[in-house]
């Protein structure tokens, strides 16, 4: 089984966020970057699938050079092989389109992308992935089971959780509960070692057309400061919620 | 030409959300001086879609469609929008529609712009204000296609009545054989308990509350609000509440009018799932726990003496306002 990991390079959560050359950048001075968590638990599952049942695990970006310590990260953790899309990703649609030519000229059998990245949040790759080339997909996915080519996956509803079955080629958007957060793997330095001698290619983007263009940022106004009310007065809160905030 | 919103419905009643669509998509049309059509899947009774606006209801009714299927449902939302020749597709925010909108999009040959807050912030060119960062700021989005598919985040802009004079019409989309790759084997839901995606209250606790065995009050005051039950990620981690409940950055985001959170820090992960909350109160015993700097009502104290009582209290206001 060959499997294609997207890997998004993601401030770290706890960054500062704050933006650039009139608000239309974000600024990246001083931001860590880590592989996007969503997009780590997919990983992990294709390193797990790969340790199990013998596939290959290639990991692809759509970035700049400035993405490769990301890329080699994901080496260390053990994938075979890295991809680069060398362009700027503009939008999701233009990254969704890098990826589908990287699927078609690899002829992937498993493509895991994860649901969503922390720092768009756009929630697009995945979908517009599957709308382009036409395979089976399965978004929110947090189990997937794979024999042969018969899948067995599971997807979480609003309220609830949904078992399908399916076959590859697929596509999934994944998150939290493909692997346990604590089989999450961080890289040994025999895995760093060996990164280094992994192959990591380097590609040029397709022309595409663009559909959506960042314009602007900026960040939600100041809150006032929290209205703290006694212990012992409840009956305040109660009336706050009802006749000032009117949600009660 | 019309503005198409897609209306989910569950069991065949049409879900809230339809509605905020509806109100969303009259004020969109009305600045773009065209009409709302609405399409809808097996729901049954599709008449309070009147109450906001909607001028035409395309309905679907068909048996093969009776589970979801992202790809069959795509072609129905597809075939409506060429139908209506729709320039602007609004779908909204809850799991189905988030997996529908960017197979939508392509479909359409559309812009998708995802997490959207607000009405357009211009018309011509389109720009949309969305949520990015984890809710830490946003994004002006300038949408490019001819024809637009926009995912309106929950609870972002409201229900507003905007009665029409509305008419119905039966729809029968061709359905390709080869949209059936993925087959539904089984549904797990939380039942008899209101769930994340369509409370309005949601009351959340975290590790301050020691121990699983505590959740009785949390339940309890949940029960008395009507609210669903959440918890931070540490305590479904230890296996005090299911994963379905751990709300945060890498948990579910929430979006309600009233978040009560007890016995959580407040740390900027947990944050970042309920920035969009529009009233947050806060019970912590320690002052300087983070929470209370996004939070806009505060109570310092031991959540196993407030939250009995707050128990107590709102059963009576409860009684008074029924
Ligand atoms: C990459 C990453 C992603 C993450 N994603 C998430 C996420 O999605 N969601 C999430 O929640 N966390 C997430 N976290 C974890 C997050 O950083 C915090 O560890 C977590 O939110 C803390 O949970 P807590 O507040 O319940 O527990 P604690 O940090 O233990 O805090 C407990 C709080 O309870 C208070 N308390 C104690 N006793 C009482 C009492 N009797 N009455 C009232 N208050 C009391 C304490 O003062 C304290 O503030 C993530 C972390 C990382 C690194």
């Amino acid at each position: 089984m060959k499997i294609l990991v997207c890997i998004s390079h993601v401030p770290d959560t706890t960054s500062k966020i704050n933006f650039v050359e009139s608000n239309s950048q974000f600024d990246t001075n001083g931001v860590q970057y880590v592989i996007n968590p969503n997009d780590e638990f997919g990983l992990t599952r294709a390193i797990w699938f790969q340790e199990k049942q013998g596939a290959t695990v290639t990991v692809v970006n759509v970035g700049g050079p400035e993405t490769e310590p990301t890329l080699r990260k994901a080496l260390a953790i053990g994938a075979n092989q890295a991809i680069r899309v060398n362009a700027t990703p503009t939008d999701g649609f233009f990254v969704a389109k890098q990826l589908a030519h990287v699927i078609q000229t690899g002829e992937y059998d498993l493509v895991i992308a994860g649901k969503e990245s922390l720092d768009y949040n756009g929630g697009m790759v995945p979908g517009m992935l599957a709308g382009i080339l036409g395979y089976n997909f399965l978004n929110s996915c947090t189990e997937l089971t794979i024999e042969a080519t018969a899948v067995t996956a599971v997807r979480e509803i609003d309220g609830g959780k949904e078992t399908v079955t399916t076959s590859l080629p697929l596509i999934i958007g994944g998150q939290k509960g493909l692997v346990e957060e604590k089989d999450l793997r961080i890289p040994n330095m025999r895995g760093i070692m060996t990164a280094r001698t992994k192959p990591l290619t380097v590609v040029e983007a397709v022309d595409t057309p663009t559909t959506t263009k960042a314009i602007s940022f900026d960040k939600p106004a100041p809150k006032s400061a929290v209205k703290l009310i006694a212990a012992d007065n409840l009956d305040e809160l109660i009336n706050l919620l009802h006749n000032e905030a009117k949600v009660l | 030409m019309s503005i198409l919103i897609y209306a989910e419905s569950a069991e065949g009643k049409l879900k809230k959300v339809a509605f905020e669509l509806a109100s969303y998509a009259k004020k969109i049309a009305e600045t773009l001086g065209t009409t709302v059509t609405a399409l809808t899947i097996n729901a049954s009774d599709t008449s309070e879609l009147a109450k906001y606006g909607v001028d035409k209801v395309l309905q679907v009714n068909q048996d093969k469609l009776s589970s979801f299927n992202a790809k069959a449902y795509t072609d129905v939302i597809q075939q409506a929008a060429e139908k209506e020749n729709a320039p602007v597709v609004v779908l909204s925010s809850t799991t189905d529609s988030l997996y529908l909108s960017p197979l939508v999009a392509v479909a359409l040959e559309a812009g998708y712009a995802s997490n959207v807050v607000g009405l357009p912030v211009s018309t011509a060119p389109f720009q949309v204000k969305r949520n990015a960062f984890s809710n830490k700021a946003f994004q002006i989005t300038e949408i490019t296609t001819a024809v637009k598919v926009i995912g309106l985040a929950k609870n972002s802009y409201g229900v507003f009545e905007n009665p029409a004079s509305t008419t119905q019409e039966d729809f029968n989309p061709t359905i390709d054989a080869t949209d059936f790759g993925i087959k539904v084997v089984s549904v797990e839901k939380v039942s008899g308990k209101v769930s994340i995606a369509d409370a309005d209250i949601v009351v959340s606790a975290g590790r301050g509350l020691k121990g699983p065995e505590n959740w009785g009050m949390i339940e309890e005051l949940a029960t008395v609000l009507g609210a669903a039950t959440a918890c931070s990620k540490p305590v479904s981690d230890l296996g005090w509440r299911p994963h379905g409940e751990h709300v945060g950055q890498t948990g579910k985001p929430v979006a309600t009018n009233l978040y009560i959170a007890i016995g959580i820090s407040g740390a900027i992960q947990h944050i970042a799932g309920i920035n969009s909350s529009k009233i947050k109160v806060v019970i912590n015993t320690d002052p300087e726990a983070p929470f209370f700097k996004v939070a806009d009502y505060g109570i310092v104290g031991d959540a196993f003496e407030v939250v009995p009582q707050l128990i107590e209290k709102l059963k009576a206001f409860k009684a008074q306002h029924a």
